[in-house]
């Protein structure tokens, strides 16, 4: 599956950092970096990390 | 089947009914709503939607294919525990399995003299919103009563605006859930953006003929404005409970699977709960944070479907966050309970910091400007209360710190 982040509304909340670290990071500049490609087992993680953002800013896609 | 009930469908509401279909419950979902709108977010409505740069559509929350039935611009007005129903202002019954409540809170509201004339605002709704952000469009001076965060936030986006702002406090500091030392930081931060703000200094009255057109300090002052945001705090949605015999204090009080202490049948989220917090030695608090909601709804929604053997207790420390003139304050855990407050990590130019909220020997929480980066590892620390002395030491070791780590010294 795939992850998208709308950079224009993340706001470094690492909320999604939190669920995942594995898959998203905070820089050093504090803008988060994410692997965009996420094997399809991880989904109910990647729908914990898009729920808890609280702008709203990423959207899954298979 | 279970016949799950939510009243309220707001952000905690909605995270209820999603978890509760996302694990798999089959039977009805009614969701029970004053407000005429589906669930939208409320941070923007002092930020983004109030300085024109997100329109009303961004705060829709996404509701996508959910299949729950909608009962939107009805308040419930009562509940029968023995009956099992939520009694609705338009008359009808609701009857329930199990019950989510998820009311939250509205904006204190203020009657002294004055308080009915035109152009005297609160905010918490989407129409509050619209209302504050046409009266700026004019609005040469605002006067905001209460700076605590929304105040604080409202200061900032009328600067943005290009309007003149003063804004009241009672107490000492703006934001005094950070303490009085951070208050000192916060002041500068407003007044090098063109507040005037006076602290120990409330509202005495308002007068104008139709509209407001000047505000009595009770310092005896006299302040010359177009518009006023009263923004006194809030006060919870509980009044529909009165008479159910649920447990309130004044909040809705919940163990920490957010199973109320009076019914396993009924639970509770977001605003409207006291939860028990690890940090707090278990004492049951109310968090008005917004990822407090999304989490207490979440697990409320799962939580409801189970015996309450099986439920799962609510156990991540809570984390705010606030925007004004740019800078980012995040908080993790219990600020408001700090004795003191402790630098930890500074950037050279003192634009990024990490302070230490404690309490006896105990870190309780901490206060972040500008310092995202460094969020998640604190949140791993904040679990329960830790003594400052052992994060200090672990963050002599860590390698990314914002600057020369100060803990060390
Ligand atoms: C202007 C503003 C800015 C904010 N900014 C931030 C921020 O930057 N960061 C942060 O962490 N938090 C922020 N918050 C707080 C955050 O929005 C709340 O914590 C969150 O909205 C709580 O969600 P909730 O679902 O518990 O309650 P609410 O959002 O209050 O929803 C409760 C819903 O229940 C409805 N209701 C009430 N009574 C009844 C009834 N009798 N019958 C039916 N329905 C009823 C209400 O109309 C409402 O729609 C902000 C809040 C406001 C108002
Ligand atoms: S939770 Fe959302 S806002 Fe926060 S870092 Fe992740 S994508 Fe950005």
């Amino acid at each position: 599956m795939k992850v998208h982040v709308d950079m224009n509304l993340c706001q470094s909340h690492g909320e999604c950092v939190a669920i995942a670290p594995d898959v998203f990071e905070l820089g050093d500049d504090d803008m988060l970096v994410w692997q965009e490609e996420v094997p399809d087992d991880r989904r109910a993680d990647m729908e914990a990390a898009a729920n808890a953002c609280p702008m709203m800013a990423i959207r899954l896609e298979d | 089947m279970l016949r799950l009930v939510i009243v309220g469908a707001s952000l905690a509401g909605l995270r209820a009914a999603q978890a509760a279909r996302a694990a798999g419950h089959e039977g009805e979902i009614v969701m029970i709503g004053r407000e005429p709108h589906l669930p939208y977010t409320r941070p923007p409505l002092s930020k983004e939607l109030l300085q024109g740069t997100q329109e009303i559509e961004d705060s829709a929350l996404q509701v996508g294919e959910l299949d729950v039935q909608w009962r939107l611009g009805t308040a419930a007005s009562g509940l029968d525990r023995a009956g099992r129903h939520v009694l609705l202002a338009d008359g009808s019954e609701v009857r329930y399995d199990r019950l989510i409540v998820a009311t939250g809170c509205r904006a204190r509201s203020w009657d002294g003299p004055g308080s009915e004339l035109g152009g005297v605002h609160t905010l918490r709704d989407l129409e509050d919103a619209v209302a504050l952000r046409a009266a700026l469009a004019s609005a040469q001076h605002l006067l905001i009563v209460g700076a605590g965060f929304i105040g604080c936030e409202v200061a900032a986006s009328a600067r943005a605006l290009g309007v003149d702002v003063t804004l009241v406090d009672i107490a000492s500091h703006p934001l005094l859930p950070f303490g009085p030392q951070l208050g000192e930081r916060w002041a500068r931060m407003h007044r090098d953006h063109g507040v005037d703000l006076r602290v120990g200094v409330g509202l005495a009255g308002l007068g104008g003929a139709q509209r407001v057109e000047h505000a009595e300090l009770t310092d005896g002052s006299t302040v010359v404005v177009d518009a006023v945001l009263l923004a006194l705090g809030s006060v919870l949605n509980t009044d529909w409970l009165a008479g159910s015999g649920l447990e309130l204090n004044p909040a809705v009080v919940c163990d920490s699977t957010l199973t109320t202490t009076s019914d396993p049948d009924i639970l509770a989220a977001g605003d409207v709960a006291a939860v028990p917090v690890p940090l707090a030695g278990g004492a049951a608090l109310r968090i008005e944070h917004w990822t407090s909601a999304a989490e207490h709804g979440q697990l409320a929604g799962r939580n409801a479907l189970l015996d309450p053997a099986e439920r799962v207790s609510h156990t991540t420390p809570p984390y705010f966050w606030s925007d004004q003139y740019g800078v980012k304050i995040q908080a993790l855990g219990l600020p408001a309970l700090a004795e003191r407050i402790e630098l930890l990590e500074q950037s050279p130019e003192d634009d990024r910091f990490i302070a230490a909220c404690v309490a006896g020997e105990n870190m309780v929480g901490i206060v972040g400007v500008n310092a995202a980066r460094r969020l998640p590892w604190y949140r791993r620390q904040l679990t329960h209360p830790r003594p400052l002395a052992e994060v200090k030491l672990q963050l002599t070791d860590e390698a990314t710190t914002l600057g020369a780590p100060l803990a060390a010294a």
